[in-house]
């Protein structure tokens, strides 16, 4: 192949380590936070890094969250929090999957509106942060 | 040597619009994956691969600062330009630091580039919005930074091989 020179056949090895290292390391990740979610109980919504409001997942309602630039429609029903119609005009929040674990977040940049979700009943001051 | 400088300044604004038009080619292809933004293949990287490759930082930089500034102003808005200039500065400290130590070949350079740039977004978003949670995009920007990595080292390597710098009639 024109691209493996003598000089230069090492490099391509190194690269395909790299590579293989990096994709190891993705891998890794993902599944240590797959592994290790656990369900949530509250959705807790900030906008602008502001606590707007926090909600139950236990509880079906519908959320209506005025945020910097628009607004979000929050649903909770079942057990997961999503949100099915927003102001922003990416619509990126409003095609997120469901989300019922801790730590899961759906994200509207536009809107400064993050909402996520908790595990309240055993919380406790965060000594790794 | 006033006429190499002109000649200099010449190439500089050549390269430096034929990756603003790259950025504007980027913009007309479909998005991969909306849930997440800042997906891209990062087509005007090729320009920037092939001039660190074979005439060095000193133009590499200048045409990526230009780039960047050209591309935020007429397709962006003040924050996507706060996250390419954050991308675009690591990717660049990483890259000029891999490429001297000779470890790997101009794609694993450029993977490295893809997904420090990715990073550099990541962290001036967090830093940017005070939301930590923006950092789980990572995982995904960390995959699509690697693949048009590899992309983009693949166009880098060919252009190297096929257009010396002797070549450019720069010189």
């Amino acid at each position: 192949m024109q691209y493996c020179s003598n000089h230069s056949g090492r490099k391509y090895r190194h690269d395909l380590l790299f590579i293989g290292g990096l994709l190891l390391i993705i891998a890794a990740a993902s599944l240590a936070l797959f592994l290790f979610r656990v369900p949530g109980d509250t959705v807790t919504v900030t906008v602008d890094g502001q606590v707007w409001g926090e909600f139950s997942l236990s509880e079906n309602r519908t959320v209506e969250i005025t945020g910097a630039d628009g607004y979000n429609l929050l649903v909770i029903a079942n057990g997961q929090a999503y949100v099915s119609e927003a102001s922003c005009p990416d619509g990126i929040c409003s095609s997120h999957r469901p989300i019922s674990h801790d730590g899961e977040s759906i994200i509207c940049l536009p809107n400064r509106v993050v909402i996520s979700v908790q595990r309240q009943d055993d919380r406790q001051p965060d000594i790794i942060s | 040597m006033k006429q190499n400088a002109a000649k200099k300044i010449a190439f500089l604004g050549l390269a430096a619009s034929l990756s603003l038009l790259l950025s504007y080619v980027e913009l007309l292809l479909p998005p991969v994956y909306a849930a997440v933004p800042g997906i891209k293949l990062g087509l005007p990287n090729i320009v920037i691969l092939y001039l660190l490759y074979s005439l060095g930082l000193r133009y590499a930089a200048p045409v990526s600062l230009i780039r960047l500034c050209i591309s935020s102003l007429l397709f962006g808005n003040a924050m996507t330009f706060a996250y390419s200039l954050a991308g675009a500065l690591l990717s660049m400290l990483v890259m000029c630091i891999l490429k001297k130590t000779g470890f790997l070949s101009e794609i694993g350079v450029s993977v490295a580039g893809g997904v420090s740039h990715n990073l550099g977004q990541i962290l001036v978003a967090v830093l940017l919005l005070d939301t930590p949670q923006i950092a789980y995009y990572m995982i995904v920007l960390a995959i699509t930074g690697t693949v048009s990595g590899i992309f983009i080292g693949l166009c880098g390597a060919y252009l190297i091989r096929r257009i010396p710098p002797r070549k450019l009639f720069i010189f």
